[in-house]
């Protein structure tokens, strides 16, 4: 879930009447003294990071003048919490507080619905305070069709002892939250505290919003870098492996760096799963041989190969990984040869010189090992292929053993791709496939063509092109099998190339892009 | 028996012109499901591996007759549309396959199929099969691999996981132990056949004897099948693996559904949970197939 700072969700709730402290978010201490002073009297300094309990990290703190909240924020910016480094703050009144509540939007996955959740005692922990007053706490079902109505936000408050002018009022605010959650698509929104003030007067002290990974493309307005939950910021890595993944929607691409600063010796893996269930074994198998994951990846749901290919080159874009251990169910649905062509194209291409255990097993199986096996001779390191048969356990085991053996066999690089001399070439999806038809001209085999998984090349004059449009390759008849290019080296006179940019993974290599 | 789709049900494939429903159609229709007819808007009068194609789903109905599941191979943001549309033409069972849908989509949805007396598998799902009688979605890819790895038997196969639906059920096969029905419950943490819905379904089905659970982290789903143990509502013996024992919270992984939340849908909670109420949980996968058959012995089949 994509969290949203706390100015940003308050910003939300201000957007539908809600109201929140006075105050302003900002990026330096000689701001916070400005805004403070603008403010007048006493302030809160809120650090803006992905954390609960700032206040014991020093993240929240009092300023009695707007001195002293220029030298408080300075502190906090910059500060690490929990792995992020808080680049905001949000300097606000401070409020005199008479009473605190708490209010809640959240989708319950056994309701199949948003839930409003409403207690008259605010404070941490919704749930600690549900068992210790389960009569302060009071939550209803919301239909997601009719929204939550005024009345039945306040008859939510008045379950939980609330009366007269103020259940009307915090009734107002718990239906305004709902329509930020739905506005928004939030998986979960919340008030905690919402604080009335000595003077009477209602205010949200503190807010939580996470909205929907998946809804986050329609919102466009909130800036969400890369929609996924985050215990602290994205590496340049993940945005790198996020674009690959958010333009292109065939199977699912899904990676983050799980380590970072480690060498080669470390024991560090480059883990490339596929499938949350078998990956998550798989995960397992490694880490009871003591080895650590520098990356979890999932490619599953029959990615195309050139996903598969983008995938492993991130995560061999990670130069202190022992080992590439690839592994999923065993016993996948897809068809399993076409991420073992995106294997073996990255492999090649950026010269693996880690041993690498890939389990591909399931559908089509033995085409992938065999896929797998035919490239090895022509990668240093060492490579071996498994199936369903084959349990995760026994191929962690391989990979060890091939770690600790350390053979790399001395190959020279290969030359050059030298520029085709007589180019022909044509979009796919997400990247260009060229034949150099001077070399084409001696090929004997011409597999590209019966090896094609879509049948979409066919000979003219003995030279491979298209027998469709090119509109309709770059539409998604080309399927990135990657066949014109593998089974060209392997079986052909190697014309073939396809090319797949990865946006931004040239300048991380060269160390550019840093964290 | 088995539960959800068998040979005599009648389906539509929403989608079916694009990648992944010509491949999954041919698919369902090698593997003997009765694929009557497919619906791709603009696309109608098209044919797709000789099923016919119409624009709309109320078409298909009226063309083709009446349909009882429709699979759904579409984009994730216009899966709402079509899922609306499929409940509102009177079709009973959706399986939603694409995953990314968002989440308050499938809540909409969730509402209309109560309403309508329908239900849905999914989203994000693999599909569902029952040996040698029919296949929606996408389990085992291709007819040839759906018939190699599975044969009907006596265990319901559960799973939130793809891979480890047809994992579990081709290591049960390869002891000897086949199923009545493989169901990939989804991914996503709301799901319209959650794991507590499927049991009951193997509850009510006379040729499922045990049934095989793979869990994960996140939601409640394991903790729901062990108060329908307690409540005498799933009597049938229960074998479970819960996978992301590993998994810290807070992180997700890949899964929506798999992430831990406010200390609630933890590893350690959902074992303890199923084991109080005398369901076996295995601490290895690989002990899957021998709990399985320990469980088939004592009941005497």
């Amino acid at each position: 879930m994509a969290r949203l700072h706390e100015y940003q969700g308050k910003e939300l709730l201000k957007s539908h009447k809600v109201p929140v402290p006075k105050g302003r978010v900002v990026s330096t201490p000689e701001e916070a003294r400005q805004v403070a002073g603008e403010l007048g009297g006493e302030v809160m300094v809120k650090a803006q990071a992905w954390v609960t309990g700032r206040a014991g990290m020093g993240g929240i703190q009092r300023a009695s003048t707007p001195e002293e909240a220029e030298s408080v924020s300075r502190e906090m910016l910059g500060m690490a919490v929990k792995g992020f480094t808080v680049e905001k703050v949000l300097v606000e009144e401070r409020l005199d507080i008479e009473r605190e509540f708490y209010a809640g939007v959240i989708i319950d996955d056994r309701a199949r619905a948003p839930v409003a959740i409403f207690s008259s005692v605010g404070g941490t922990g919704i749930e600690q305070i549900a068992r210790d007053h389960p009569d302060r706490v009071a939550q209803l079902e919301v239909d997601i069709v009719e929204g939550l109505q005024d009345y039945q936000a306040r008859d939510l408050v008045r379950r939980t002892g609330v009366h007269g002018k103020l259940l009307r009022d915090l009734g107002g605010m718990v239906a305004s939250l709902y329509e930020v959650a739905r506005s928004y698509e939030a998986r979960a929104a919340e008030i905690n505290p919402l604080v009335l003030t000595a003077d009477g007067k209602l205010c949200a002290a503190d807010c939580r919003v996470t909205v929907d990974d998946y809804a986050a493309f329609r919102h466009p307005e909130l800036g969400i870098e890369i929609a996924r939950e985050f215990d602290r910021p994205p590496t340049a890595l993940e945005k790198i492996a996020f674009q690959v993944e958010a333009n292109d929607y065939r199977g699912t691409f899904y990676f983050i760096q799980m380590a970072d600063d480690f060498q080669k010796g470390d024991g560090y893996i480059g883990f490339h799963g596929a499938g949350g269930g078998g990956s998550m074994m798989s995960m397992d198998a490694l880490l009871s041989r003591n080895y650590k994951l520098a990356t979890y990846v999932d490619t599953s749901g029959n990615p195309p190969a050139s996903k598969v290919y983008r995938a492993a080159r991130i995560v061999m874009s990670m130069p202190g990984i022992d080992g590439y251990f690839a592994s999923g169910s065993g016993v996948a649905s897809q068809e399993q040869f076409h991420s073992a062509r995106g294997f073996v194209k990255a492999f090649m291409e950026d010269r693996l010189s880690v041993p690498a255990v890939i389990r591909l097993g399931g559908n089509m199986e033995e085409k992938a090992i065999e896929i797998l096996q035919r490239a090895a001779p022509e990668i240093r390191a060492p490579l071996e292929a498994y199936g369903k048969d084959d349990t995760a356990d026994f191929c962690a085991e391989r990979l060890d053993a091939l770690i600790r053996e350390g053979k790399i066999k001395d190959l020279p690089p290969a030359p050059p791709r030298p520029e085709p001399q007589e180019p022909y070439t044509f979009e796919s999806p997400t990247g260009t496939v060229t034949y150099d038809h001077a070399v084409c001209d001696t090929c004997e085999s011409k597999v590209c063509v019966e090896t094609c998984v879509r049948k979409i090349l066919k000979l003219e004059n003995g030279c491979p092109v298209l027998n469709i449009s090119r509109d309709d390759a770059k539409g998604g008849r080309c399927v990135e099998c990657l066949a014109c290019e593998v089974e060209c080296h392997f079986a052909g006179a190697g014309g073939g190339h396809v090319e797949l940019p990865i946006p931004g993974l040239e300048e991380y290599r060269k160390g550019l892009l840093k964290r | 028996m088995s539960i959800l789709i068998d040979e005599s049900k009648r389906v539509l494939v929403q989608g079916i012109t694009g990648r992944e429903g010509i491949a999954r159609t041919l698919l369902m229709t090698e593997y003997g499901t009765k694929v009557v007819a497919g619906c791709t808007p603009g696309r109608g009068g098209e044919e797709v591996e000789g099923i016919p194609v119409y624009d709309t789903v109320l078409e298909a109905w009226e063309e083709a007759g009446p349909i009882d599941v429709s699979v759904l191979f579409i984009p994730a943001p216009l899966v709402k549309s079509a899922a609306l549309e499929a409940i509102d033409a009177g079709i009973k069972l959706l399986v939603i396959i694409p995953d990314r849908v968002p989440i308050y989509d499938v809540l909409v949805i969730a509402k209309a199929a109560k309403e309508s007396g329908a239900k849905f598998v999914g989203p994000n799902t693999l599909g569902v099969l029952s040996p040698n009688k029919g296949v929606l979605g996408m389990i085992g890819g291709r007819a040839a691999s759906a018939r190699a790895w599975f044969f009907p038997g006596p265990v319901g196969v559960t799973s939130r996981s793809g891979g480890i639906t047809s994992a579990m059920a081709y290591y049960l096969a390869q002891e000897g132990i086949g199923a009545t029905t493989l169901v990939h419950v989804g991914g996503d943490a709301v799901v319209g056949l959650p794991h507590p819905e499927v049991v009951k379904l193997f509850e009510a089905d006379p040729d499922t004897k045990a049934v095989v659970m793979f869990g994960e982290i996140g939601t409640s789903q394991e903790e729901q099948v062990a108060d329908l143990i307690e409540a005498g509502e799933f009597t049938k013996p229960l074998v479970a693996f819960i996978g992301g024992k590993a998994a810290k919270e807070g992180t997700r992984f890949s899964h929506a559904g798999a992430i831990i939340e406010g200390g609630r849908g933890t590893h350690e909670g959902k074992v303890e949970r199923l084991r109080e109420v005398g369901a076996t949980v295995v601490d290895s996968f690989g002990d899957i197939p021998k709990a399985t058959k320990g469980v088939l012995a004592d009941l005497g089949v």
